[in-house]
This record gives C-alpha cells, sequence and structure tokens, in this order.
C-alpha cells in the first residue's frame, strides 16, 4: 500500500558549531552568527520516511517546516535526499511561538494538508531541546504517538511497528494508523544528496523566492510543479490568531542564569571574553562539546 | 561538518580553467540533451554549477563518512572466505553511501544513466576521493572501466552494463598473471570460442584490484598457438554468470580496503568486446591510459592529506618555547610539499583537460563525421594527452611519496607511531609509483616525446605566453632551464645509442616534467595571486633538479655504462 508521509523538520543554528559570537548579551541565541542547518534528528526522520517510500511504491514525502521564508532551503535539501516536495509554513502572525504556539500552528497545517498516513519528525530540534512539539502535534490532531524511535520495522493492516530506543534497551511498539513518530539520533543517517537529483531540482523554488529569480527560471518553475515549493501563511491554515506566534505563547522566559558548577574538577574562570574562549576551544578539542 | 572540496579553493580555480567552456560545450553537444533529460544542464553556466554542486557532495561524502572510515578500514582491512572476497564493514558503508549520492558511471552519457560529467570533474571527485580514502578510491575509480566498455563494447554491451556501473556495481580489469605484470604480452588466460560462438576463459590471474568485482573486463589469450600481444582479446565477464573464484586475497602494505585477489577462471562464460585480437595493442592501452590519470588523481588526493596533516601538526607541536612550523628547517619542507602538490595537481588538471578533448571529438566522431578541424584538434589534444598521462603519472606518485614521507618527518617520532594519519598515508602511497606500470615504464612510456621533442614545444608555447612584473625573472630561469633541458637531450640523441638513452631517459622526462610543471604554475600565478609562493618555491625546487640531471648528463661519458651494469 502506498503511504502519504508527512516529515515535519526544522531549521535550526548550528548550535555544534559554537564561536564566541553564539549567544547574545541576554542569554538568547544569536541566529544570524550560527549557520542555518537541518536539524539533525528530523535528518533521521526523513531517512525513515525515505524508507518507507522505497517499501511502499507509490509513496510521497512532503516535508513540512514553520520558520522564516529561508527554511525553504531545508526543504529543497530534504527534495535532494529524496522527499517529493514540501510545505514552508510562514508568516509574520507566527513569530515568537514557544512549543504550544507552534504545534498548534503546524497541527493546523497538517490538517489543512489533509490525506496523510503517517507523521514523522525528530524528536527534538538542537536550539530548544524540548522535544514537546511532536507529541503536542498528536495530541492536538488526537492521534497515537511513538516516541524515542530508532526504527520503523513495518507498516501493514493500518498499524506501524516500531522499536523504540530507551534509556536500557530497547521496546518494539505498534500503533495503529495515522499517528505520529518521533525519531532518534541513533536511528539510521540520512542517506546523502543525490547527484541527479540536485541537477533536477536545483532551481525549486518557494512562491517568495521565484520572484527574485530571472525570467527564464520563474518560467521554468511555473511550467514544472515540482520546482514550487509551497508557502503557506496562518489565515491559510485557518488558524486562531489567539493561539499562534507571541499571543499564543504563554512560556515566557523570566531570567537566564549562569550555571555554577560546585563539583571538585571545576576550574575558575575570570569573565573575560579570552578566558572563555579559550575554554570553548579546550572543551571542543577534548570532544566535551561539539 | 567537512567538505573536501569546499576547503580547497585551488580545485575551484582548475574547475574554472577557460579550456572548459569548450570541453563542456562539445561533451554536451551544444545543450541538447536539456530537451531529453530534466537533469542535463541548459547552458554552459548551468553545467559549471552543476559539476559544482555534485563536488559539493562529493566533499561532504568523503569529509564526514569516508575519511572518518579510513582507519577503521586500515584496521580491518578486506578478507576471503569461500571463494569470495569480501570488503570491511566501513567500505561496505561508503559504496552504500556513493551509490546513493549517485556518484557512479560520473563520466558515462546519460541514455545510459550516467551523469555525462567531462573528465575533468571526475578526476577532481577522485582526487577528493583519495584524500579521504586512498584504498577506496580504487574501488570507486573502477568505474573508469565502463568507459572502456563504453568506447569499445557494442551498443548491446554498452545497454547491458553501464546502466548497472550506474546504479553502483564495481568493476575490475582483470590483467596481471604470475607471469604477466608489466609485461602483459606474455598473458596466458585462456579464451575459447565453443561451437555456438560463445566464449569461456580459463587460467589464472593474479594481483587483481577489486578482483571480485561484478563486472569484469579480461585481457586473454584467445588465438591458439600465439605468444605476443597481437594474440590477446578483451573479455566482459559478468559475475552474475559465475565460473570466477577468488583463491586467496594478498596481504599489503597499504590500501588493505582494496581487496587485491588471485582469481581462478574455469569456464567461465565471457562476451568479446571489440575486435579479436585488438586487446592488448588498443583496449588495454586505453584501458590502462585512463588508470593512470586516475592513479595521478589518487597522487594529488595523497599528496594534499600529506601536506594538511604535516602543516597542522607544524603549527600545534610546539618545542623550545614554539611551533615547529617556525623553524627553518620544517617551514622549508613544508614549503616544498605545498609546491610539489600544487605543481602535481596543474599538471592533473591539464592532462585531464587533453583527455576531455579529444575523448569529446572522439565520441562526436560515433555519431558523425568530424570536419577537418575538428580532426585536426582530435589529434592534436589526442597526442598531448599521451604526452602528459606518463608525466602525471609518474611524476605526480612519486612527489605523492616524497610528501608521504615527509609528512612523517614533520610529525618526528610521533609519525612512526601508528596514532596519526601519516603513518597509513606513507604505507598507502607507496603504490601509486607501482601500480598501472611502474615510474620506470611510466618513463618508457614518455621518452618518446623527450626524443620527438613534443615536450620541449610544449615548454616553449606555454613560455611564448609572456611573463611580467615578478613573474618575469622566474620565467627568465625557467627559460635557462630550458636550455640546459635541450642541450641534455641533444647531447643525448646525438649518440644515437638506445641503452645510453635508456640509461639517461628518468632524468631526461623529469627535466621536461618539471619544466612543464613549473610553467603550468607561472601561468596559474598570472591569474590568482595565491600560487605565487608555490611557483617561486618550485622554480627555485627544479632548478636546482634540471641543472643537477643536466650537469650529470653532461659530465658522464657513454664507457661508464659499463660500471652500472648497462651493456652498451
Amino acid at each position: 500500500m502506498s503511504l502519504n508521509i508527512i516529515v515535519l523538520a526544522k531549521q535550526v543554528p548550528d548550535t555544534r558549531n559554537v564561536g564566541k559570537d553564539a549567544m547574545k548579551e541576554d542569554g538568547t541565541i544569536n541566529r544570524a552568527a550560527l549557520p542555518a542547518i537541518f536539524n539533525p534528528e528530523d535528518l533521521n526522520a526523513l531517512e525513515q520516511a525515505l524508507r518507507l517510500k522505497e517499501k511502499h511504491p507509490g509513496s510521497t514525502v512532503t516535508l513540512l517546516t514553520m520558520g522564516l521564508p529561508r527554511a525553504a532551503e531545508i526543504v529543497r535539501e530534504a527534495i535532494f535526499r529524496g522527499a517529493d516536495g514540501g510545505i514552508v509554513l510562514t508568516d509574520r502572525a507566527l513569530g515568537g511561538a514557544d512549543t504550544l504556539a507552534t504545534s498548534y500552528s503546524l497541527a493546523q497545517a497538517v490538517r489543512k494538508f489533509g490525506n496523510y498516513d503517517i507523521i514523522l519528525g525528530g524528536r527534538q530540534a538542537i536550539d530548544g531541546d524540548t522535544a514537546q512539539v511532536g507529541p503536542q502535534i498528536a495530541e492536538k490532531l488526537g492521534l497515537p504517538q511513538v516516541t524515542y524511535a530508532e526504527e520503523i520495522l513495518s507498516i501493514a493492516d493500518g498499524k506501524v511497528t516500531v522499536k523504540r530506543r530507551l534509556e536500557h534497551g530497547v521496546e518494539t511498539v505498534e500503533a495503529p494508523l495515522p499517528c505520529v513518530v518521533t525519531v532518534n539520533g541513533s536511528a539510521a543517517e540520512c542517506r546523502p544528496r543525490n547527484a541527479k537529483r540536485v541537477m533536477k531540482y536545483k532551481y525549486a523554488a518557494s512562491t517568495s523566492e521565484a520572484p527574485k529569480l530571472s525570467e527564464a527560471l520563474q518560467a521554468k518553475i511555473a511550467a514544472n510543479p515540482e520546482l514550487q515549493i509551497a508557502e503557506w501563511g496562518a489565515a491559510f491554515v485557518e488558524a486562531d490568531p489567539e493561539q499562534i506566534g507571541l499571543a499564543g505563547s504563554p512560556t515566557k522566559v523570566k531570567a537566564i542564569e549562569n550555571v555554577v558548577f560546585t563539583a571538585k574538577e571545576s576550574r575558575r574562570l575570570e569573565n573575560n571574553d579570552q578566558q572563555i574562549e579559550e575554554l570553548v576551544k579546550e572543551l571542543i578539542a577534548n570532544h566535551t562539546i561539539g | 561538518m567537512a567538505n573536501f572540496y569546499t576547503d580547497n579553493s585551488d580545485l575551484k580555480h582548475h574547475l574554472n580553467h577557460p579550456l572548459m567552456q569548450k570541453i563542456v560545450e562539445l561533451k554536451e553537444r551544444n545543450y541538447t540533451d536539456a530537451e531529453k533529460f530534466d537533469y542535463a544542464p541548459a547552458d554552459f553556466a548551468d553545467a559549471m554549477d552543476n559539476y559544482d554542486k555534485v563536488l559539493e557532495i562529493v566533499g561532504e561524502i568523503c569529509g564526514n563518512t569516508i575519511a572518518n572510515n579510513a582507519e577503521a578500514v586500515d584496521h580491518q582491512g578486506a578478507s576471503c572466505s569461500n571463494g569470495r572476497a569480501h570488503y570491511a564493514d566501513a567500505t561496505v558503508e561508503n559504496l552504500d553511501v556513493c551509490r546513493k549520492a549517485g556518484l557512479m558511471g560520473m563520466a558515462m552519457p546519460r541514455r545510459f544513466g550516467g551523469l555525462n560529467f567531462p573528465i575533468t570533474p571526475y578526476i577532481m571527485a577522485a582526487e577528493i576521493v583519495s584524500r579521504a580514502d586512498t584504498g577506496f578510491e580504487n574501488l570507486w575509480g573502477l568505474q573508469d572501466c565502463a568507459e572502456t566498455l563504453y568506447e569499445f563494447g557494442n551498443e548491446e554491451q554498452r545497454a547491458k552494463y553501464i546502466p548497472r556501473v550506474c546504479e553502483g556495481e564495481t568493476m575490475s580489469m582483470d590483467l596481471t598473471e604470475p607471469d604477466a605484470g608489466s609485461d602483459l604480452q606474455s598473458v596466458m588466460l585462456k579464451a575459447s570460442q565453443r561451437e555456438d560462438g560463445t566464449w569461456v576463459l580459463n587460467g589464472v590471474k593474479r594481483f587483481i584490484t577489486n578482483g571480485d568485482s561484478d563486472i569484469h573486463l579480461v585481457l586473454a589469450r584467445s588465438e591458439e598457438g600465439t605468444k605476443d600481444g597481437r594474440g590477446l582479446s578483451m573479455f566482459i565477464y559478468d559475475k552474475r554468470n559465475g565460473g570466477v573464484t577468488v583463491r586467496r586475497i594478498e596481504n599489503k602494505m597499504g590500501i588493505k580496503g582494496s581487496p587485491t585477489c588471485e582469481l581462478v577462471y574455469k569456464n567461465a562464460p565471457a562476451e568479446l568486446c571489440g575486435s579479436r585480437r585488438m586487446g592488448l595493442i588498443k583496449y588495454v592501452m586505453a584501458l590502462m591510459n585512463g588508470a593512470r590519470l586516475g592513479i595521478a588523481a589518487q597522487s594529488v588526493g595523497v599528496s594534499e592529506l600529506a601536506y594538511r596533516e604535516a602543516y597542522q601538526y607544524a603549527l600545534e607541536r610546539r618545542q623550545f618555547g614554539k611551533a615547529i612550523i617556525e623553524f627553518p628547517a620544517v617551514a622549508e619542507m613544508l614549503a616544498i610539499m605545498k609546491a610539489k602538490l600544487d605543481a602535481s595537481r596543474a599538471l592533473l588538471y591539464e592532462t585531464s583537460r587533453f583527455v576531455d578533448m579529444y575523448k569529446a571529438y572522439d565520441d562526436i566522431a560515433r555519431e558523425r563525421k568530424l570536419n577537418d578541424e575538428e580532426r585536426a584538434e582530435n589529434k592534436k589534444y589526442s597526442r598531448l594527452a599521451d604526452a602528459l598521462t606518463p608525466l602525471a603519472k609518474g611524476l605526480g606518485s612519486e612527489y605523492c611519496n616524497q610528501n608521504a614521507y615527509d609528512c612523517i618527518q614533520v610529525h618526528g617520532g610521533s609519525g612512526f607511531m601508528k596514532d596519526y594519519a601519516c603513518e597509513r598515508l606513507y604505507r598507502d602511497a607507496r603504490i601509486t609509483s607501482i601500480y598501472e606500470g611502474t615510474t620506470q615504464l611510466q618513463v618508457v612510456a614518455a621518452i618518446r616525446y623527450v626524443t620527438t621533442g613534443a615536450y620541449l614545444d610544449l615548454i616553449k608555447g606555454y613560455a611564448a605566453e609572456g611573463f611580467d612584473g615578478k613573474l618575469a625573472p622566474i620565467a627568465e630561469n625557467l627559460s635557462k632551464l630550458t636550455e640546459k633541458y635541450a642541450a641534455a637531450v641533444a647531447k643525448v640523441l646525438e649518440a644515437n645509442d638506445q641503452a645510453y638513452l635508456d640509461f639517461m631517459a628518468r632524468r631526461l622526462v623529469e627535466m621536461a616534467g618539471d619544466l612543464i610543471m613549473a610553467y603550468l604554475l607561472l601561468k596559474m600565478s598570472k591569474t590568482s595571486e595565491s600560487f605565487y609562493n608555490s611557483t617561486l618555491v618550485y622554480a627555485n625546487f627544479i632548478a636546482a633538479e634540471v641543472t643537477r640531471h643536466s650537469e650529470f648528463i653532461e659530465n658522464f661519458e657513454i664507457a661508464q655504462l659499463e660500471a652500472y651494469g648497462v651493456k652498451a
């Protein structure tokens, strides 16, 4: 049986390669200083989706991402790796969302998308590390959810069988379709971009990107639906303005504190850039971080 | 996220050479494929963008997967059991990722599922793969064989085998036998034609790289009773048909991930590829030329890694209160390593562009008759490619060995330990100056271009382009060195003695190669300041080399040959 698969993904700052500009004075992430990448565990989810597509000919894999218009970059990246297409949910009204507002907005987009069999996503994003969005979407859509998935073993008779990676072992569970599965970083690495797909789809552009291209390319894109990346706004997915963006986000950052370790191995640094930067370099060198 | 393509701006410099415009135009037949294939480029810029983007994939896979696997592959190595060769686990992963990325059959036409890339970006990919894992480059690079199958096989054979290569099946070229190494004319593997016209192979092959591959090109004796190269034909053996087993694999010094097999053929069914008797004299020569360019690329990849490892270590290692790179003796070693690296890479891509030019014309000639101008160009570039290929392979592989040696030297005692990559690199490098024809055999292939004056013409052509500013004094020196080379050639030829010429051949070929590489660097310095240091360092380096050879030849008397055990 063929499947309609949605992969939820997020474009995130590459927190694995932090420099001294990584954080702003107020303790929030300085997104401008970090390269934007495909959230790593979302790539694991994409790989599971592509494997399902291989096992179930005729299936489609659609990437759904919420973010700035430039998140179209990860839709292209997904297409280069084998996805059929993607949707960028982008709207100023969606900005400043916490996980509650984000999951509401994405759930609305999934509803709009309609006919789906399974929703996959990474366990969590490396910027927020909450692991809340996937499960919240499942709740909002009234779907069963399987978290910490390491491998989707099979889909048959309207049921999915999933191997979960838990702290002390693995667990194999079954869930009825449709359902939400969030995939762990221990799952198979995502396949690389494919040379032919890159050459074929490199001009794929979103609704807001296309007008900035040459006329010849615009015509090429207009003539080929495979090169069109959809952009959806809050109104299009019929989102309640009270439940999205800042307005829909009860989470507020009250204060940010520097954590002071009190263990014996601690080391005292003077509060200056040079010493901090040296420590960061040292921690990267000995692979404590990065 | 390491990327072995984007972290090396020199590669882009070579990819963007002015000759590429013509190469791509010919290769893409004025971009007519765009109507038939959705991944074909619409124009030159589009094609170049494709090469760039695909090389970025190669760089990413190499930087993140293949390079990280290299140590595990070296430790586990390939193995052999039950008549089959088995790759190391990480090699299997490497091949899988290359297949998924669609990097097999890169140079094959689109109608067979290939990417239709010119040789130059393909060779660039080979260089990048070699930097990540030299032994893996062999397995991946054997897709070269498809080129020979394409050139000499019939349309049915192309359609049957090339799509399989593009899908990721591997190939091997089964040439060497226990008694036929450098001397392939002695090949004994027997090809017998059965009554129904089909062929079977019987005998033994040895030292076959990736010998348990899916599709083999086999050199075999089809003409009973013959003893020389004219009795040999080329065959295609398909592993799916069975009949060939792996008796053992070699326990090698380096490139341990690449299984080197001894093969036993027992009534193995095979298809004749091309015409009978042309196996060695035409097809294997073409196959070897392609393979030699591949080894030249492999050598540059090793040189690149050797330089990077040495440079990084010299920056980090502190002795006597400072980084060792600050000591002139270490700094000079690194400068010369870089100069040799840049020089051999310049020669590699000059050669690959010449190969691209003549192969593109060859291919057009399969569709229609070439006009006079095209035929002349085809001939010109074919000669240039033949002249430069043995230099690129011979001298490039020697530089790669020298750089691997110096890389360990920069590491000092640590370099002798298994803890650093340079130790593996040193072992992997060693084969490059041996297989696909030793350096000594590259000299045999190259010496005719010394005696015909082809190299001298090429050198003079480069010199005639003119160099000003701070490049002028370098050009001036090279011009004096060219005179020394010409005088040495004249002296050796004057004697009209084959043994004497053979004895001096390596010196003369090295002089020519040194000058060609020096001029190529000089030309690059014209457009990019970043090559100036290497140009200067290399010009100084070869001044000493050329002069050394020149004086040796100048002072040598033919009667002295006897002392070297050479019979005049």
